[in-house]
């Protein structure tokens, strides 16, 4: 009895008989029968409804939320109701990529809506339909480089750039001729003495990261004239939540803007999905990677939306197209264009300028009252590195309060084990915060 | 009609939002921050109220199809019914609320949900283990590429640069080939639509890492060589990829380990029924044979006598492929799906894809041309060629005819070896009715393209929007919108 399955006994005799054959094996004659199955699956048989909740009901249990303090990568922002609920409506979740304009009008609009949204945010002149993550949308941004400057073969990437998003990018280019090499850094900011040495036309691309890993805010004055008199392209992923307050890509002289759209309206969810943008000038239209909505007209002159430009990819060009993305993270997308429309800009800067204060009074209070040191002084929005010692065993004291106190770092860098990245976003209160000073006074001691 | 674009309904001084009131000491910006990195622009975003909101998004979301709307035969996407408990199982607080940087003894749930989701994924496809990280389809092709990558710098054998194509395959593979470093050698079908043993000893030449086959085929077709084309290709020295695209077809049937495949992708968002949600978030979890477990990307997941946990120590791992570990959300819904269904029912919903695809064929290859005549697997291939010649009716317009009747239309040019080509892929959640009601529309829409062609040039005439011009859109990119 399978609920999702509506073929009733009479119907499969009736269609084996228009078909010609006795059984619905005989419809697998092509296979050869040494492969054929003998047994069935090794694994459970269906179960109901129910019982399908229960167990999932049971796993989500062995899954322990709290407090959180956790960022590097993932936020936990405040998501206004009307986020979930667009997102649940049937013609959108269970619709397919819109190849078929005239029935998709609602995906299409609403993907043209987030690649407006993304470069009002961002600066820049185009954004495509989204892609992945931060992490991959950085090898999909130096892709754009290398083949913008075919002769140069080095990638400068900051050593304060997110680390997962630099093993992406290794994994990524591990096995094509492309160099990918550290730009030192100087109080885990990016030393732009360090690239001016090392920097010159060999290179394609300079890619950093702002706020960067440690969460503080790169003062980037005179970076893009730096890596465009190489004739480099500057690479500059930032958490999109920051733009609430802080320059943009664009502001700093990008070429290219990448990050994650997840503190849009998405939930923090083990990582994914989250949403990777990426936004550039007109003339590197062609070079972007992944689909494109586009507004054009119908046969009777209305306005409609179609996926454009689709020469660049790979269901044309196969071998040689831009990138092999197709399905990207579309739901997800509009997850976080409803998000940006429904805050406007005045919620955006607020859901920012909160997330700002409120770090600050925390970071305030850990260093003022509890005498702990930040990793280095450096200006930061919403996510500040301490040094804690014994970090991990004071992380899992707290962590057994209820209270997840931030990211040990030393699970990234071994020589930074008594680092802690601590993130607070608009949503934690005051309170909440007191408390996180409280505790951590107590298991200090 | 066409809608309005949220940034038209914008009016100055509107919200769609309240924030708690800021409950700490509030200090000006740059006495906390060099005001050299502020921003000084203002984004043009929209200024509208939670009712404009939800207006505005139904509004769309009645310009937009989906399965829970009707029928959607789109051949090489398993358009399968999404069930709603998964929608609701993944809704829940102690998934989405879950940090992905919590300790491992915090996420227990989840690392769970993983291991098991791969242990089972490996048994339906008679693999040894598996990442669940790539988050589609291609991303899972092109991980699955740095399987071989890694296999063969191990062997110290990095001359072999040649990935075999054929030319039916979806365009990703050679694309995700080429991003991992591959070189690609297309090879033909032969005249039954399937690789041809004799023409494909001739490309193995020992240049070649492996060959990148999708069984059934992008034409419904099984490979019945299939056992001698691996063990020829394992003869070279070479590895096969499998594209699980199809792989709705054989569940409980037939492995593509069994098979003799290397490396397989997934697309959870086809076989194990988790929404397309209109492109996307999809998920591509690569499964792998013995000899390429060691070179899994970063972090895996393990279990011991303590529980579940990440493995980061792999020694000849390839790296990582993902930020975090996938798209989770995605993944529960998937997980949901396969102990929903069980050993018992993905073999009957593969039984009764393919048993819904050869009845469908049958009852429209009277009246259209079926390409190859045999029998399918979960999917067809019929050709506008002849009814182009005669009537001027090409694959496109019977597609937009049937969009005023109420359907999604079938995937259309592809594969491009069959002109004029119309895939059907009815999947195994549709009753016969459905399919008789299609397939009298279709034999309508014939009738139509027999008597009166240029109606069917005007379809569609129901839609929010009728045929769009598409080349305007290439020749004056207009890519977001501007203020007036």
């Amino acid at each position: 009895m399978f609920s999702y399955l509506p073929q009733t006994e009479k119907d499969i005799q009736e269609m084996l008989e228009v078909i010609g054959v006795d059984s619905i094996d005989d419809l697998f004659k092509d296979i050869p029968k040494e492969i054929l199955m003998k047994t069935p699956l090794n694994i459970p048989k269906g179960i109901a409804e129910y019982e399908v909740y229960k167990h999932m009901t049971g796993l989500a249990q062995k899954n322990r939320q709290g407090l959180s303090f956790m960022g590097s990568g993932s936020y936990d922002h405040i998501i206004p109701s009307v986020v979930g609920h667009v997102l649940q409506m049937p013609n959108f979740y269970t619709a397919y990529t819109p190849y078929q304009a005239e029935i998709s009008q609602g995906i299409l609009q609403s993907i043209f809506e987030f690649q407006t949204l993304i470069c009002e945010l961002t600066g820049m002149e185009v954004s495509n339909a989204s892609l992945y993550d931060d992490h991959t949308a950085a090898s999909e941004a130096i892709t754009m480089a290398v083949n913008t400057r075919k002769k140069a073969d080095r990638i400068l990437v900051s050593g304060t750039i997110h680390p997962n998003t630099r093993a992406v990018i290794e994994t990524f280019f591990s096995d094509i001729p492309v160099k990918i090499e550290e730009i030192k850094t100087e109080n885990y900011v990016t030393s732009l003495d360090a690239l001016k040495d090392t920097i010159d036309e060999s290179v394609a691309a300079v890619l950093i990261q702002t706020p960067n890993f440690f969460g503080w805010a790169e003062d980037l004055t005179g970076l893009a004239d730096l890596v465009h008199e190489h004739k480099a392209l500057l690479i500059i992923s930032s958490n999109p939540m920051s733009l609430g307050i802080l320059k943009s890509q664009a502001d700093w002289g990008a070429d290219i803007a990448i990050g994650g759209t997840q503190p849009f309206g998405l939930s923090t969810y083990f990582g994914g999905p989250s949403v990777g943008y990426i936004s550039t000038s007109t003339k590197n239209t062609r070079k972007m990677p992944g689909r494109i909505v586009g507004q054009t007209k119908d046969v009777d002159g209305q306005r409609a939306f179609v996926l454009t430009l689709q020469a660049r990819e790979q269901h044309i060009k196969r071998q040689r197209a831009t990138s092999n993305i197709c399905s990207n993270q579309a739901l997800a997308a509009m997850g976080s264009g409803i998000y940006l429309s429904t805050v406007g800009w005045k919620g955006l800067k607020e859901a920012s300028s909160q997330s700002f204060q409120k770090a600050h009074y925390l970071y305030k209070r850990l260093t003022e009252e509890l005498g702990l040191k930040a990793l280095a002084e450096q200006d930061f929005f919403n996510e500040f590195t301490l040094i804690i010692p014994e970090a991990d065993k004071v992380l899992t004291d707290m962590e057994t309060q209820g209270i997840f106190a931030g990211v040990g770092l030393g699970q990234f860098f071994p020589d930074l084990k008594d680092a802690v990245t601590i993130a607070v976003t608009e949503k934690r209160t005051k309170e909440e915060m007191d408390a996180y000073v409280d505790l951590m006074k107590r298991v200090l001691k | 009609m066409s809608s309005k674009l949220i940034f038209e309904m914008s009016s100055v001084g509107r919200t769609g939002y309240r924030f708690p009131d800021i409950d700490v000491p509030v200090l000006p910006l740059d006495k906390q921050i060099k005001s050299s990195l502020l921003r000084k622009s203002k984004p043009n975003l929209p200024e509208v109220s939670e009712v404009d909101i939800i207006r505005h998004y139904s509004s769309l979301s009645k310009k937009n199809f989906g399965v829970d709307a009707g029928f959607y035969p789109l051949g090489s996407c398993t358009m399968k019914y999404n069930p709603k408990i998964n929608e609701d199982v993944g809704n829940f607080s102690g998934f989405s609320g879950i940090h992905p940087l919590q300790s491992e003894e915090s996420v227990q749930g989840f690392l769970e949900m993983l291991y098991e989701t791969t242990k089972s994924l490996c048994e339906i496809t008679g693999m040894k283990w598996g990442t669940l990280q790539p988050y589609a389809g291609a991303h899972g092709e092109y991980t699955g590429m740095k399987f071989f990558k890694s296999y063969f710098r191990k062997k110290g054998e990095l001359n072999r640069t040649k990935v075999l194509v054929p030319t039916s395959a979806h365009g990703t593979n050679p694309a995700s080939a080429t991003i991992a470093g591959f070189h690609i050698e297309e090879i033909q079908a032969d005249e039954r639509g399937l690789v041809s043993v004799e023409s494909l000893k001739k490309h193995l030449t020992d240049d070649v890492a492996g060959i990148m086959l999708t069984n059934p085929n992008t034409l419904g077709l099984f490979e019945k060589d299939i056992i001698e084309i691996a063990k020829l290709v394992h003869d070279a020295g070479g590895l096969l990829y499998y594209d699980g695209a199809n792989m709705n077809a054989i569940m409980g049937k037939v492995r593509p380990g069994d098979m003799g495949f290397d490396v397989i992708h997934l697309n959870l968002h086809k076989t194990m029924s988790t929404p397309h949600g209109g492109g996307g978030p999809g998920s591509g979890p690569v499964l792998v044979s013995d000899r390429l477990v060691d070179f899994m990307p970063t972090p895996d997941v393990k279990k011991n006598d303590d529980g579940y946990y990440f493995d980061y120590n792999i020694p000849d791992t390839m790296g990582r492929v993902a930020g975090f570990y996938g798209n989770i959300a995605v993944l529960v819904r998937a997980y949901a799906y396969i102990i929903t269904m069980g050993s018992d029912g993905l073999k009957k919903a593969s039984e009764y894809a393919v048993l819904n695809a050869n009845y469908l064929k049958e009852r429209l290859k009277k009246t259209y041309h079926l390409y190859y005549d045999t029998t399918c697997m979960h999917e067809f291939v019929l050709s506008a060629k002849k009814m182009k010649e005669e009537y001027g009716i090409s694959a496109l317009d019977i597609a937009k005819g049937l969009l005023d009747h109420g359907y999604h239309p079938p995937t259309i040019y592809f594969p491009s070896i069959v002109p004029e080509s119309i895939m059907i892929e009815p999947t195994e959640t549709e009753s016969k009715e459905t399919l008789d009601g299609f397939v009298e529309t279709m034999l309508d829409i014939y009738q139509l393209a027999v008597n009166d062609p240029e109606k069917l040039h005007e379809a569609p005439l129901h839609t929010a929007v009728r045929r769009v011009d598409e080349v305007l859109a290439v020749k004056q990119p207009i890519l977001k919108w501007h203020a007036e």
